[in-house]
């Protein structure tokens, strides 16, 4: 029973990165019709940002910031520089741009910080709390659940409750209206990337201090983890995409507790491949359409 | 006379087995002329032709993509390492134990490749391309939660018999796994010519194009992707065997998720659907990252920045090579060259004719 108490705080902890990485996904699917495969690359990226400013300056807040700002530049950069251009094109040219980029940064990654694996620093103690001999979690966990809930509330504020949100939800629903209409399309759909690069960011900022250590490869694991996330949530609404990244953390985190921790990504796959073909919409969508 | 050669050559299979002996003899001349260490990068061309072969069947000719191919070869390489190892074990020798091994690795791979493709079938783009990253990214494990048959990440040796003493006794291994590589990748490509040619072939490129009116026409959409994606593991099982030959061991590192987007960007950069283009794309991954590793080695850096920049610089040049090639010129390399080919006087053979009656008046 302890066991699966921690399990549950871990899982849940997980599940926080995974959700994050997951809304990335989706926000940028759901405007563009476009799965970004560099999404974890990028984080990957504003992580080694966030490790050379923390090293110069001696503070982990400075570093954590400059990931977050970094990831809005870079979201907006790969939009303009290479996605704007193959906009309407077949998913399979996206998908390989995706790759490219990826490809290009860890390469970039390598030339500049070689392939070793670097100690990165969690923002709170990671000891976890007990009781009664139970283990619960720690202030890194407390932490990670609730800058991820941060995130979405920022998010949600944004997209719902400002004039720059309704703008940007028209662009993305309607690009011809919202164009007659006078909103600046183009713009917006680069905001919504950097904005996705900024949920990025913070999943890296989180799980790479989780013994998993920041090297060009890093985030590869990870992304296929929130992309599994993304699924289950069925890749159409971001409140979608959080409940299926927990749910998939917490699947995960039974999996290895109890099975073994080798075999996180192969219970993924296992997932992905289960909810793909038995509800290729998502657990908890409704729609019927055929998409998969 | 001329109308029975004329009648031989318009024959394709015999075309291509022409073009593949021909092609063999150029390249029992060509590694018996370069040094050991060319012979030694020819041997990863071969295997490397052997999965762009297969992917451009797969992703070129069927629209389905992969992002973990690497996976299907490490099936094949495990195989042929597994195989290898019982052969020597019990002491067996002949020229007939590799080749054998190497049928059981497309064997197990082709079979593997069924099963993944009955999944595979069900998904399209994104959704597929993600499910063979976590693919690809999931399989390795498997070598450290079976880590006694499969030792883990140290990996398998994969014990061969040396060159054939008619070959004469200073024959260079490396040479014998060129030409082991090699032959592979000419099997290969000689078979998926003759299928892209066939009616299979066409039954790929409809389904490509347009699934639903391949449904119309009788085709079963499910049956032809999953034939597509059995024949794509096999060629990527026989890359893997041969693969492992050429490093002399099978280990998760050496079919990692990195190998399977250089296989991918080697398709796109030497052109998506075409095989040329894929022999264009592996010689350029094998011979472009060789000639930028020794570039970076002459510039005279530190140690610790030569080695960052010898080990990173192909990727950064196939990356941008890919996402050029995407937004610029997508069908690669070889559509370069036809279009090169265009302005040359040579003489051309009638034009096709066209793929589709005129559209109608609208």
């Amino acid at each position: 029973m302890s066991r699966f108490v921690f399990l549950t705080f871990n899982g849940l902890s997980f599940g926080a990165v995974y959700a994050a990485v997951a809304l990335a996904l989706v926000l940028i699917w759901r405007t563009t019709r476009i799965l970004n495969f560099a999404q974890g690359a990028m984080a990957m990226a504003t992580s080694y940002v966030a490790l050379t400013v923390t090293q110069h300056t001696h503070s982990y807040w400075l570093g954590f910031a400059a990931a977050l700002v970094a990831g809005f530049f870079i979201g907006g950069i790969v939009e303009r520089v290479a996605f704007r251009r193959a906009e309407h094109a077949p998913h399979l040219n996206t998908i390989v741009i995706g790759v490219g980029l990826l490809i290009l940064m860890q390469a970039i990654a390598g030339m500049l910080y070689g392939q070793a694996n670097r100690d990165f620093p969690p923002a709170f103690s990671t000891t976890t709390y007990k009781a009664g001999g139970t283990a619960l979690f720690s202030n890194e966990d407390i932490f990670t659940v609730l800058s991820v809930l941060g995130l979405m509330a920022v998010l949600g504020v944004l997209l719902t409750k400002t004039p720059t949100g309704l703008r940007m939800r028209a662009s993305a629903f309607a690009p011809e209206v919202a164009r007659l209409l006078g909103v600046r399309v183009a713009r917006l759909l680069t905001l919504g990337w950097a904005l996705a690069a900024v949920a990025g960011a913070l999943a890296g900022m989180l799980v790479i201090p989780t013994g998993l250590g920041l090297y060009p490869g890093a985030m590869d694991g990870v992304f296929v983890l929130g992309f599994t996330g993304a699924v289950v949530g069925g890749l159409e609404s971001p409140v979608g995409a959080v409940i299926g990244g927990v749910l998939t953390g917490l699947a995960l985190s039974y999996a290895s507790g109890y099975i073994g921790s080798d075999i996180t990504q192969l219970a993924a796959l296992v997932l992905l491949v289960a909810v793909l073909l038995v509800r290729p919409n998502g657990l908890i969508s409704r729609s019927a359409a055929r998409r998969v | 006379m001329n109308a029975a050669v004329g009648a031989l050559w318009r024959s394709t299979l015999f075309r291509h087995l022409l073009l593949t002996l021909v092609g063999a003899a150029l390249l029992v001349l060509l590694t018996q002329q370069v040094s050991t260490f060319h012979d030694y990068e020819l041997a990863e061309v071969g295997a490397f032709v052997c999965v762009t072969a297969g992917l451009t069947v797969l992703t070129g000719l069927n629209g389905q993509i992969s992002l973990g191919h690497a996976a299907l070869m490490a099936v094949g390489g495990y195989t042929v390492a597994l195989l290898q190892q019982q052969f020597s074990d019990q002491g067996t020798t002949g020229i007939w134990v590799l080749p054998l091994s190497l049928v059981g690795g497309v064997v197990v791979t082709g079979a593997t490749g069924a099963a993944v493709g009955v999944a595979a079938a069900r998904l399209r783009g994104p959704y597929l391309a993600g499910a063979t990253l976590a693919l690809g990214v999931a399989l390795p494990s498997l070598t450290s939660r079976f880590s006694g048959t499969f030792k883990g990440d140290q990996g398998l040796s994969v014990p061969f018999d040396p060159p054939p003493s008619q070959l004469g006794d200073t024959f260079p291994v490396e040479r014998w796994q060129a030409w082991i590589a090699l032959s592979a990748a000419l099997c290969v490509l000689f078979l998926l010519a003759n299928l892209n040619r066939s009616a299979i072939g066409r039954h790929f490129r409809a389904v490509r194009d347009d699934e639903i009116a391949a449904q119309l026409a009788g085709l079963s959409v499910a049956r032809t992707q999953v034939l597509a994606f059995t024949v794509s593991a096999a060629a990527a099982g026989l890359g893997g065997g041969v693969y492992a030959v050429y490093l002399q061991t099978a280990s998760p590192g050496s079919f990692s998720l990195a190998l399977s987007l250089t296989l991918l960007s080697a398709v796109v950069i030497g052109g998506l659907g075409s095989l040329t283009g894929a022999v264009w794309g592996s010689l350029i991954v094998v011979f472009l990252g060789s000639v930028l590793q020794s570039w970076v080695d002459k510039l005279g850096l530190s140690p610790t920045s030569a080695q960052k920049l010898h080990d990173n610089l192909p990727n950064a040049v196939y990356g941008l090579l890919l996402i050029v090639a995407m937004l610029a010129v997508p069908g690669g390399i070889q559509s370069v060259l036809r279009r090169l080919a265009r302005f040359l006087p040579l003489p051309r053979r009638s034009a096709p004719p066209p793929r589709s009656p005129a559209p109608a008046a609208q």
